[in-house]
């Protein structure tokens, strides 16, 4: 199906809902570093960050196709999701790997966003993309598992009531394999914080509330354990396709509105008695960049094509990330240098939307790595790492 | 009390209009369509007054062609109970003129026997404001344009209307068709679960001749042209020169 054609209904509801939330929220939201709270609500309200919730438990119980199609309108309409992104897809642990009771429990709260679970703690200072390696312990005591560690990157904690929590149930020196021994937590933060849990936000270049996460002695029931003990790391790793598929839609959305900026002010800006956009040194990028975003979705429809067709499509997931990520820096590069020196001024967004944008070279997994996973899975080169 | 709101399909308001080489009329493809935002206001007027328990039930017409069917189903997703799609042509660029949509919406309140219509002033695309009008005038009943307020009491409505001089406030009995103005209110956006609600609500397909309209265009289309792009300005150095400029450039005092 023509990428642009799918969901149309829902796209067009997501773009009457972001034109509520013009560039000068996002402005303001920024320059003050505060919480899109009020967006964050009409999502919520608007039942759209449950789209991907089954119905039994309040959802709307839709493909990842729409969720893909949310995300991208948001970022489109020059708005950013990565205040609330992670509360459609972090449920999906619970959903793939919880019991009934947890779901039963969890998920409708979710659903109706009662409960925000919308904080993922994987990384720490130590242990980055070499995820196996984290130092973040769960000792149980008879009554309780008991956590000691540090997380850091740990966006949203302070807007979540929820933590989905990765750490070591069993001495990395006890296992086979380093990927063994590790157990995922959902906990309920609201009752820990100020006691054996700290959150201290993080001040970066881009307003992504993200925060460092310090335990000490953190009790978690035995019932918030996720699936079986130790088996933890591949239940984060069966979330990662649905992940990297929305973030890719976010690039596409990105890549879009800055091609439609730069095309617009290309038009718009006389110098030299003409239309800047009619010189070939300023619509060239543009038209490279726009021929590079069309490229980028066609794999991502792909990605998203085939997760919903139920098969594991690791290499497309990966390969879309990739290439809508770079799509969407390539865009915002082009919208920077078409804009020239009024870039830089807030009242245009193009700094704003570039400074976002170039994390999603970055995050949630850098390109570095998504090489190496084509390298070592789908090329059959030896493992790098 | 049942109300019917018309709607059409238009050019998004977004959109930067382009007219076709031919200057046959202006160009549609590829172009994202929408409900009329007069239409949208119209609605969603209708719903807050079945909110407020006054309606029992919303029916949304859509008369053109049948991609009229995707505004229904907006329509449906923000609150309409069910939908009537009219199909008067099978080509997109043929706008159904004011009476024919008129003729066909009056069969549509005998047989539905609905007491209010509410409807925009007008569509964006031909700016023509005259379906409300002449839906009036063929049902035999009140009429209150350019609505900027709606205050329902039993059989009565009072409606604040927009006029030139600003605001006129007239009573009207039902039945009656109000049109709305831009400053009514401000339309809500559909949520997911009513979207996903909408495809299952009804949604009726009809043509013209079930209500024995032919639909037929009266009027023919010579020419379409862009409007005229805006001179830059000048700056004039005083008053004097100021008047002077009006008086015999302008030629405006």
């Amino acid at each position: 199906m023509d990428a642009t054609k799918c969901h149309l209904d829902i796209r067009d509801a997501i773009s009457k809902l972001c034109s509520q939330f013009d560039s000068s929220y996002w402005q303001t939201c920024d320059r003050e570093n505060k919480y899109p709270k009020a967006f964050v609500t009409a999502l919520t309200k608007g039942g759209f960050l449950s789209a991907l919730i089954p119905k039994k438990y309040g959802g709307s119980g839709l493909s990842l196709s729409a969720g893909a199609a949310i995300l991208e309108e948001i970022h489109k309409s020059g708005g950013n999701a990565g205040a609330c992104h992670a509360q459609m897809y972090t449920m999906g642990t619970i959903l793939r790997h919880g019991s009934e009771e947890q779901k039963s429990k969890y998920l409708p709260k979710i659903a109706s966003g009662e409960l925000r679970l919308q904080a993922f703690g994987v990384t720490e200072p130590s242990s980055g993309s070499d995820t196996s390696s984290l130092n973040t312990t769960a000792k149980f005591d008879g009554k309780n598992y008991i956590v000691n560690g540090q997380k850091v990157w740990t966006s949203r904690a302070e807007h979540s009531d929820l933590l989905l929590l990765l750490a070591r149930t069993r001495p990395i020196t006890e296992v086979k394999k380093r990927t063994e021994g590790l157990s995922v937590f959902l906990v309920d933060m609201r009752e820990l914080v100020g006691k054996s849990l700290t959150i201290k936000p993080i001040k970066t270049m881009m307003n992504h509330s993200t925060t460092e996460l310090f335990f000490e002695n953190m009790p978690v029931a035995p019932e918030n354990m996720i699936g079986d003990i130790d088996s933890g790391f591949r239940y984060i790793l069966s979330g990662m396709n649905a992940e990297r598929i929305l973030i890719a839609a976010e690039c596409i959305g990105d890549a879009k509105w800055f091609i439609n900026k730069a095309q617009k002010y290309a038009k718009e800006r006389i110098v030299f008695d003409r239309p800047i956009g009619q010189n070939q040194g300023v619509q060239f990028p543009i038209a490279k960049a726009y021929s590079k975003m069309r490229a980028a979705e066609l794999m991502l429809r792909q990605a998203v094509n085939l997760f919903d067709q139920g098969k594991n499509p690791g290499e497309e997931a990966n390969l879309a990330k990739l290439l809508c990520s770079e799509a969407s820096w390539n865009a915002a590069e082009t919208c920077m240098q078409t804009f020239g020196g009024f870039g830089f001024a807030e009242e245009y967004d193009v700094e704003r939307k570039y400074r976002e944008a170039r994390l999603y070279q970055v995050a949630p997994v850098s390109t570095n790595l998504i090489l190496s996973y084509l390298a070592e899975h789908v090329l059959d080169l030896p493992r790098s790492y | 009390m049942k109300i019917l709101v018309p709607v059409k399909r238009v050019i998004d308001y977004n959109v930067k209009v382009r007219v076709k080489s031919d200057g046959s009329g202006v160009d549609l493809a590829n172009i994202k369509m929408s409900m009329n935002p007069f239409d949208e206001i119209a609605l969603e007027e209708a719903i807050r007054i079945k909110e407020a328990g006054k309606a029992d039930e919303i029916i949304a017409v859509s008369i053109g062609a049948s991609q009229s069917q995707e505004t229904l189903r907006t329509a449906l997703a923000m609150g309409a109970d069910r939908a009537i799609l009219v199909v008067a042509t099978d080509d997109v660029n043929q706008d159904i003129e004011p009476l024919d949509v008129a003729k066909i919406l009056h069969a549509i309140v005998v047989e539905e026997r609905t007491d209010l219509i509410l409807c925009g002033k007008q569509a964006i695309d031909n700016d023509m404001n005259a379906t409300a009008q002449m839906l009036s005038a063929l049902m035999g009943c009140s009429q209150a344009t350019f609505a900027s307020k709606i205050e329902l009491a039993g059989e009565k409505i009072k409606v604040t209307r927009e006029v030139d001089g600003g605001l006129q406030v007239v009573e009207v009995t039902l039945p009656s068709v109000i049109s709305v103005d831009l400053r009514l209110n401000e339309p809500r956006y559909a949520s997911l679960p009513n979207i996903m609600k909408a495809k299952r609500k009804p949604l009726e397909q009809k043509e013209p001749k079930d209500f024995n309209v032919l639909v037929k265009n009266r009027l023919e289309i010579i020419e379409t042209n862009e409007p005229a792009e805006r001179m830059a300005g000048i700056k004039v150095s005083s008053v004097d020169e100021l008047v002077e400029k009006l008086k015999n450039d302008a030629g405006v005092i």
